[in-house]
Parts: C-alpha cells; sequence; structure tokens
C-alpha cells in the first residue's frame, strides 16, 4: 500500500466566468454533460460512410470536401522563411486521395502497414489521409529517430510502404533496409526525378495517380493506425488503433479543445507521436477548422509569431516547450499580439503549477493540462474552459470515461477483491485505472497478446501511472509506476537504451534510469559497469553517448552517462533501476532485503 | 577571445553534447538542427557548456542567430 497523500497545494484554484469567456465553451455543465453523454450520440456528430461503416479519412476530409467547407482552409503550413502554403480541404481529399491511388498502384493490400519517416510536410498529410481512405493501416515514425528504432519498428509492423525524404532514407533506411525484407516500396518525397536505388519517386507516382479513389468501405472495428509506445522491457510495443477512434477525436477535441466552427488550432506536436496525428490531424478536420502546421523546430519566437499572425485561437502544445517558453520570459510574449488566442491545453507529462499560472502572465489565459498515453488513443482526463483548474491537476475524466485510482499491493498489482479491483480513498496514491470501452482504445499490441492482456484487471485497464483524486474528483499524476522513462512528453524504455550500449565491446552491465530535467521533465541517463579489460575515461563516456545517439537518435539515446563499479541488482540478478534513481536523487532506498551482496 | 580560441570551445562543446557527429562534419557551414541533428535540449546544453568553457553566458535574444557551426564560433569570438 502507498502512503496518503494530502491534496491541497500552495497553489490557488483558476475560477472562471463562463459569462467573460469570449466564445460560450462547448462543456458548461460538467456533470450535467457525463451523465447524459453516450458514445452513440458522438457517433451522430460523424456522418458515417454514405454505404454504412466508418472511415476516419472520410470524417476528417471526404466528407468536408463535397460540403460547405470545401474552400476553407484545412491546413496551413508555415515555412522556415514564415511564409505560409495552405491547403483548402477540397484539395486535401484530393491529395489524399491521390495517394490512396498510388497504394492501388503498387498492389498494396487493405490492412497492411504504410510508415512514414518525414517531417511536417503536406505530403505526410497527405499519405496519413490517403492510407485510411485507401483502408491500409499508417504508422508514423519520429524522424529524429535514428537507424535503430526505425529497423525496430518497420519489423515489428511489417511495414509495406515507407513515406521518406532521400537524406533521412540514406541516413536511417538505407543502411537497414537488408534487415527489413516486407519493405516493398519506399517513396521519396522529394526525388526530384532520380530516385535513390530501391526507391521510387512519389511526386512521378501522385502525378500518375487519379485524385477520385474511391473511399474504403472500413468497418468501425477495423485497424486504422499503428502508434508505438515502450514499457520498460522487451521491445517497443506497436498499439492498434481502430477507425471508430474518430469519434473519440470528435468527442474530445469537442469537450478538451472545446473546437469550434470559426477556430485556428495549432498542435505542436509532430505527427511522429500519438498526440501529432490524433490532434494535429485527425481532431481538427473532423471539427472542420484550420489547423497550423509548423514545418520548423520550435523557437520562442518563432512561436509567438505564429500565434500573433496566424491569429491561433486555440493552442495544444507541450510542457517541455512551455518550460522553455517560460525560460525565454513572459516578456518576450508581451510584443506579440496574442488577443485572437482563446484556450491553451497542453499534454506529454503533468504540467507544473508554476506554468499553469505563468501561462496568465504571458498569454493572458491559464494552461489547461490533459492526460492520455499512447494507448487510450485520445484524451481522457482533462481541464475544460469552464471548470475551475486546480494548479498541478490533469483534471477531470471526460463524459463517456470512467476513470478510477486502484489500490496497489506490495508487489504494485491491483488489489483485487470479488473479480473487482479495489478503489483508494479520496488523496491515496494507487495506479490510475480506465473502465474499457471507449472508442479509441488499442485495440491490442501488434503480435503481444500477453502484453495486451497484462494491461487488463479487475475490470480495468491500468494505466502504468500512479496517481490519486482527491475528494472532488480532480485526479493529480503522482509518477510511473514503472522504470519508463519520460523524457520531454515521450515515453523511453529503458531497455532499449541498455541493450543498444551492451552492443559495445567495452560495456559489460548497463542500467538506464531518467533524472529530473527542469526543462523535458526527465532526461535518460546510463550507467556502465566496463568489462574488466576497460578503464573508464572521458573520452571512453563520449565514444559510448556518440555510439548510442548514432543507433538510437537523441531523443532516445543517454544525455548523461556515468561508469559503475557495480550496478546494484537482485540475488536473482535482476538491475534495480529503481534503487539506482534513489541513490542518483539521495532519496530513501527503500526495501533492499532483495538486493545481491557488496552491491 | 580570437577566432582560433572560439573555434576550439564551439568544436569541444559540440563534441560533448554530440560526440556522434564526426569531426568531418564539422563543417563551419553546417548546420546545428538540420545537419548536425542536435535537438532543442541539445542546444540548451550546448550553449551551458560554452557558458562553462568561455565565462559568455548567451541571452535567449541571440538564439536564433546561432543555427550554424560559424555562427556560434563568430558569436564566441566577438563576446569571449
Amino acid at each position: 500500500m502507498e502512503a496518503t497523500t494530502p491534496s491541497s497545494t500552495r497553489w490557488a484554484p483558476i475560477s472562471k466566468d463562463v459569462a467573460a469567456l469570449r466564445v460560450r465553451p462547448n462543456l458548461v455543465d460538467y456533470d450535467g454533460a457525463r451523465a447524459s453523454f453516450t458514445w452513440d450520440e458522438a457517433r451522430r456528430g460523424l456522418t458515417g460512410l454514405p454505404g454504412g461503416g466508418v472511415n476516419i479519412a472520410y470524417e476528417a476530409v471526404g466528407r468536408h470536401a463535397s460540403g460547405p467547407l470545401a474552400d476553407r482552409e484545412a491546413l496551413r503550413f508555415v515555412r522556415a522563411d514564415g511564409t505560409v502554403r495552405s491547403l483548402t480541404y477540397a484539395r486535401l481529399a484530393r491529395e489524399a486521395a491521390r495517394f490512396a491511388g498510388v497504394l492501388a498502384g503498387l498492389g498494396v493490400d487493405r490492412g497492411e502497414r504504410v510508415y512514414s519517416l518525414l517531417g511536417r510536410r503536406p505530403e505526410l498529410y497527405a499519405a496519413v489521409l490517403g492510407t485510411l481512405q485507401y483502408g491500409a493501416v499508417f504508422c508514423p515514425l519520429f524522424s529524429a529517430f535514428g537507424p535503430e528504432p526505425v529497423r525496430q519498428r518497420l519489423q515489428i509492423g511489417s511495414g509495406a510502404v515507407l513515406v521518406t525524404t532521400r537524406a533521412l532514407y540514406r541516413k536511417k533506411v538505407a543502411p537497414i533496409r537488408d534487415e527489413v525484407p516486407a519493405l516493398r516500396h519506399v517513396l521519396l518525397v522529394d526525388a526530384d526525378g532520380s530516385p535513390e536505388p530501391g526507391t521510387l519517386d512519389l511526386a512521378a507516382l501522385l502525378e500518375g495517380a487519379p485524385d477520385d479513389a474511391p473511399t474504403a468501405a472500413t468497418g468501425p472495428e477495423d485497424w486504422a493506425l499503428l502508434h508505438f509506445t515502450s514499457g520498460t522491457t522487451g521491445k517497443p510495443k506497436g498499439a492498434m488503433h481502430v477507425h471508430d477512434a474518430v469519434t473519440a477525436h470528435f468527442a474530445t477535441g469537442r469537450f478538451a479543445l472545446d473546437l469550434h466552427p470559426d477556430d485556428v488550432y495549432w498542435c505542436t506536436a509532430d505527427p511522429g507521436w500519438v498526440t501529432g496525428t490524433s490532434y494535429g490531424i485527425i481532431a481538427p478536420l473532423v471539427h472542420g477548422v484550420t489547423a497550423i502546421v509548423d514545418e520548423e523546430e520550435m523557437d520562442a519566437d518563432r512561436w509567438y509569431r505564429i500565434l500573433a499572425e496566424q491569429r491561433v485561437t486555440v493552442w495544444y502544445t507541450a510542457p517541455t516547450a512551455l518550460r522553455m517558453l517560460m525560460k525565454a520570459g513572459a516578456e518576450r510574449a508581451a510584443v506579440h499580439d496574442l488577443s485572437a488566442l482563446r484556450f491553451v491545453a497542453s499534454v506529454g507529462e503533468p504540467l507544473n503549477p508554476e506554468v499553469v499560472v505563468w501561462g496568465r502572465e504571458a498569454f493572458g489565459l491559464p494552461v489547461h493540462d490533459n492526460w492520455w498515453q499512447t494507448e487510450t488513443g485520445g484524451i481522457m482526463i482533462s481541464n475544460y474552459p469552464a471548470m475551475e483548474i486546480r494548479p498541478g491537476s490533469m483534471g477531470r475524466p471526460l463524459p463517456g470515461i470512467e476513470a478510477a485510482v486502484l489500490l496497489r499491493d506490495g508487489t504494485g498489482a491491483p488489489v483485487i477483491r470479488d473479480g473487482e479491483a479495489v478503489v483508494c480513498e479520496p488523496d491515496a496514491t494507487g495506479e490510475l485505472a480506465l473502465r474499457p470501452g471507449w472508442p479509441s482504445m488499442f485495440r491490442g499490441y501488434l503480435d503481444e497478446e500477453e502484453r495486451y492482456r497484462k494491461c487488463f484487471a479487475g475490470g480495468w485497464y491500468l494505466t502504468g501511472d500512479l496517481a490519486r483524486r482527491d475528494a472532488d474528483g480532480y485526479f493529480w499524476f503522482v509518477g510511473r509506476g514503472d522504470d519508463v522513462i519520460k523524457s520531454s512528453g515521450h515515453l523511453i524504455g529503458p531497455f532499449e537504451v541498455e541493450s543498444c550500449l551492451m552492443e559495445h565491446d567495452a560495456v559489460a552491465e548497463v542500467a538506464v534510469i531518467g533524472v529530473p530535467d527542469a526543462v523535458a521533465g526527465e532526461v535518460v541517463k546510463a550507467f556502465v559497469e566496463l568489462k574488466p579489460s576497460q578503464e573508464a575515461s572521458d573520452a571512453l563516456r563520449l565514444e559510448l553517448i556518440g555510439f548510442a545517439r548514432k543507433r538510437l537518435g537523441p531523443a532516445v539515446a543517454p544525455r548523461m552517462l556515468d561508469f559503475a563499479s557495480a550496478l546494484p541488482k537482485t540475488r536473482s540478478g535482476k538491475i534495480l533501476r529503481r534503487l539506482l534513481k534513489a541513490r542518483e536523487l539521495g532519496l530513501p532506498e527503500g526495501d533492499t532485503s532483495t538486493l545481491e551482496a557488496g552491491r | 577571445m580570437n577566432d582560433t580560441d572560439a573555434r576550439v570551445a564551439v568544436f569541444a562543446a559540440l563534441h560533448e553534447i554530440a560526440p556522434d557527429v564526426e569531426p568531418d562534419d564539422l563543417d563551419p557551414g553546417a548546420r546545428l538542427r538540420q545537419d548536425l541533428e542536435l535537438d532543442s535540449l541539445d542546444f540548451l546544453r550546448l550553449l551551458e557548456v560554452l557558458a562553462g568553457s568561455t565565462g559568455v553566458s548567451t541571452p535567449e535574444d541571440d538564439y536564433r542567430d546561432l543555427t550554424t557551426v560559424q555562427s556560434l564560433i563568430d558569436y564566441f569570438a566577438a563576446r569571449g
């Protein structure tokens, strides 16, 4: 059992005056909406395929392209030099249809996996929507991954098609191409008439493809998306999502992001991660709003310019970015006209109360934290425009979502009585859990039935996060229940990083943990035990970091590395990352009775 | 600080933060993000290392001008 934590914080709640808000929020009566909400009712906000069934691409663009929103800007790309290029709903639908036509021409089967390894450029968005329209499964990869994460993910998902650039192909795919035999077609967006050996020129293929490809008659339970996430051990897990997920993207876009028809909306997440797909592409398009896409990387002044010049009304960003902006100072925001902005939300890791409150100073608006994960497919717990914010809290469950904090036994497993998990008293820490059944819930981990089954117990989906719920129903994040590292909002499996370092000749053993970082939440730190023949040195330390960065990419590789003479292990030989972390942070070491002597 | 000292300091800091970058790729015109693949956390840490080695701390206002290896060298040569 866990210690009880008081729910009070020194941060005063931020109350809301609904009458003073510029736009009336979609969710005003929280309790009423929760009581009356049904997913079937939410589905009625969608159109459905003409012949029955549901397809995400049809809800996102197809139906708008043939209706009153045809000429509305769907996506507005901000280039490096600040100029913009836009795609209307009608145009985006044609581009998506062409991509679907290319897949047909290549003989790709429905249900096969189409991957992207690409920056935020128009071809990516057409590829996502075209793949879904075609009835194939889309899997985005983060373009800053090194060759190793790319290889693993392509292998696990048996990727048949990959859309990428020449530079990324040369650097990250060509070296591992032989190891991914299922990959039949690599489409280069910038081949410019001369594709690399073993690749195809996407522009040329699109040129020859019809722009009226039909929409596949997908059903609600047909597989649509594959998103990878990491656990403590083993390979990355491929979470499978179905076309009915669009019901949750629609409902959560309405309640948690408060999307209204005239909004200019900016989600800063990269589509290489689930947020950038669910909320950077699907949710805004389903709502028929204009979504901003920044083609460049984060920069404080650039971001403020985009908010001001593009007249962004709803902004969905991440704690790491907000902390960087806070570091740059609120005065930088003050010189920009942010008057169009009316709602700011954040996701990726818990948002510290300082940042929630700082939002009022910088934007004149508090930041609304929310919580979800790859497996949930959409926002589950959130702060809302019309509801009091308790700074530091992730908010309250969405309508249609039942969340609870479950009591844990000594091993960390939920306590089950009569087949049902026991829910904690208010303010007690336990495992955050959700009642299964919402439409964007993952339907499995690809080829890993056992790992999927382990996510459920006593009638609940277990999130792996530790949390507490206060007496008024607000949820508070406490920490991860496992050794997974959360850096810049991304989950990093320590095992993936350890396996990579183990491949270096000098390394005997390695343990990887997350250490607190003021900007990224946590950063990856490795502890390396060298082989007896090896001598610790600064040059070797840098060699090992460089070795990992080359294979894993900067987002996953350790940023810090220490040598250790002996890593703490259990008598059965398992490395105790938790103990290593406690020592690193100067925390109590807890029960060390299973520790191997001398460690 | 003269140009040579600034170059040494910048190369040493880059090697500390991104030891995966081959010395051959350290062309002065190389872009930190696109060519050397530094992410935003790498960039912040790079400036921390340089603040330690040169005594020059970089105000946020100047970040946007520091996009290439050469711009870093020029910046620290002018201020160090």
